[in-house]
Order: structure tokens, then C-alpha cells, then sequence
């Protein structure tokens, strides 16, 4: 059986070693470049010709737009659309990248965690500095809940900031090991689909062709997740709690 | 013990931290599937928080399966 975490090996397509910092185009790179390119391919084709009654690839950008639109004035309110731009872009690169995760023979990006850590870690500090610009030191009240005694300080205040300082750790590594851990489950059920031969393997078969599915669906859900808990965090940061 | 051999009962052990999960996120849809039994028109408010919670709760079951793998494969 193939190791399957061969999958997930990074290879230089064109090298370009600075001593440094290796800045080689890879696979992952040209993974990224697809993403970027095919949800601005998206947006282009669905806003080239506007009309009235929209088209299908107007339509379908219309969905996408309104889809973010709707999930921060649910979650963030009006004040939350200032950063719709950076919210919208986010979804469409990890949904994209989810997505083309799933074609075989591709690279999936968001399966490493210097890239969704990276993603993670800007929102955290980006939803930071937004609560201290917009509360002041107020921000720390965000350590203790309104209403609690104050006696319960010493233990609420570590527990709270441990919390706060967990969410970058816990949005990165939710994203990259579920699309880890699916993409090894694929290749692992595949490998028993050669191994028992002919009829053995139509047992295996079904369930790769129903695990693939479920994947499609994981795929859209994290990046669903993932930037709905950015608004959540965002709404904190906005609003406090 | 060889180390091969203990790196696989390790993995296995690590593994073990699922089962809390497991019980969290069954809590999670039986919950919600009450919910919408006795009250089908909150369907559309709740939905959402299963969802997060359910992606909220199986991330615990992840991060068991990362050590799980930190262990097999390094």
C-alpha cells in the first residue's frame, strides 16, 4: 500500500533558495494560485455582463456574496460589515482550497498547518488590536464575565485568558487535521480497494465512494466554520460579551 | 518492550480521547433533534449552533487523532 502521507509532502516546482528563507514556487503554491485564480475567475464572469435578472454565473456569485453578507449581519450586525471584504475573501480561499483538495492528484493547502495557522493567527491578532481600538484598556473586561463575584476573580480571570489565547491554537488545528485526517482515510480505504482484489474490494469501493462524498461536505462545512467563528470572534472583539 | 511496539500502543492509548467526543457530539444532534421534534418551527435557529457546536466539539476528537499520528509517524 502507498504511504498515505505521501499526499502531503511539499515539492519545490520551481526552485528559488534565498539562504534565508526558501521562497520556492511549490505545489502548494500552485494549489493556493488556483484558489485565488478560480474565485476571482467567479467573481469576474458573474460581474462582466450585470443585468437585472441574473444570469447563472451571476447568480451564483449573487449566492456567494449574499451568503457572507447574511452570515455577518446575523452574527456581527452592521458594524461588522466594515470587514466584509476580508471575511468574504477568507471563506472563498479556504472553501476553494477545501474544494480542489478533493480533486485527485491535487495538493490540498489547507491541510498543512502553516497555512491555517498563519490564517489563524492574523485573525487573532487582527480581532485584538480591533478591541483595544474600539474599547480602550475596557478590552480586559473581556477576561471577566459581567455579573460574576468578584470573589471568583483569581480563577475565572486565568481560565478566560487561557481560553482567549487557545482560539488561534484551536481554529488552525480543527481545519488542518479534518482535512488531514480525511484525506487519509481516503487514501487508507483506497489502498484496501487494490489489496482484496476484484471481489473483495466492491465492500471497500462503496464506502470510498461514500466517504468521498461525506468529504465534499466536510470540505464546504470547515470553511463554513472557520469564518463563521471568525465572525464570532469578531463580534466579541465589537461588541464584548 | 521494542519501541516499534510501544509506539503502537501509545498511538492506540492516545486514541482513548475520542470517546469523550463521541459522547459530546451524540449529546449535540440528540439534543438538537429533540429540539426540532417538539418545536419544528425553531428548526432554522438552531440549526446554525448545532453546527458550530458539533465542529466545536469534534475538534477535541482531532486533536487526540493529531497525537495519535504525531506518534505513528515520527
Amino acid at each position: 500500500m502507498a504511504d498515505p502521507v505521501k499526499q502531503f509532502q511539499i515539492e519545490p516546482i520551481v526552485p528559488l533558495d534565498l539562504g534565508i528563507v526558501d521562497l520556492s514556487f511549490t505545489n502548494s503554491s500552485l494549489a493556493m494560485a488556483f484558489a485565488v485564480g478560480l474565485s476571482a475567475a467567479l467573481f469576474y464572469a458573474g460581474t462582466r455582463r450585470l443585468s437585472l435578472v441574473p444570469g447563472r454565473m451571476q447568480s451564483l456569485a449573487e449566492m456567494m456574496y449574499e451568503f457572507v453578507a447574511n452570515m455577518i449581519r446575523d452574527n456581527v450586525g452592521k458594524e461588522g460589515m466594515r470587514y466584509f471584504p476580508f471575511i468574504l475573501t477568507l471563506f472563498l480561499f479556504v472553501f476553494f482550497g477545501n474544494l480542489l483538495g478533493m480533486v485527485p492528484g491535487n495538493f490540498t493547502f489547507t491541510s498543512h498547518i502553516v497555512v491555517t495557522g498563519a490564517l489563524a493567527l492574523f485573525i487573532f491578532v487582527a480581532v485584538t488590536i480591533i478591541g483595544f481600538i474600539r474599547h480602550g484598556i475596557g478590552y480586559l473586561r473581556m477576561f471577566f464575565p459581567h455579573g460574576a463575584p468578584i470573589a471568583t476573580a483569581p480563577i475565572l480571570i486565568p481560565i478566560e485568558i487561557i481560553s482567549y489565547l487557545s482560539r488561534p491554537f484551536s481554529l488552525s488545528v480543527r481545519l488542518f487535521a479534518n482535512m488531514t485526517v480525511g484525506h487519509i482515510m481516503l487514501k487508507v480505504l483506497a489502498g484496501f480497494v487494490v489489496s482484496l482484489g476484484l471481489l473483495g474490494g466492491i465492500v471497500p469501493l462503496a464506502a470510498v465512494v461514500g466517504i468521498t462524498v461525506l468529504e465534499f461536505f466536510i470540505a464546504a462545512l470547515q470553511a463554513y466554520v472557520f469564518v463563521i467563528l471568525t465572525c464570532i470572534y469578531l463580534n466579541d472583539a465589537i461588541h464584548m460579551h | 518492550m521494542e519501541a516499534e511496539a510501544a509506539k503502537m500502543i501509545g498511538a492506540g492509548l492516545a486514541a482513548i480521547g475520542m470517546i469523550g467526543s463521541g459522547i459530546g457530539v451524540g449529546n449535540i444532534w440528540a439534543n438538537l433533534i429533540a429540539t426540532v421534534g417538539r418545536n419544528p418551527a425553531a428548526k432554522a435557529n438552531v440549526e446554525l449552533y448545532g453546527w458550530i457546536g458539533f465542529a466545536v466539539t469534534e475538534a477535541i476528537a482531532l486533536f487526540a487523532l493529531v497525537v495519535a499520528l504525531i506518534v505513528l509517524f515520527s
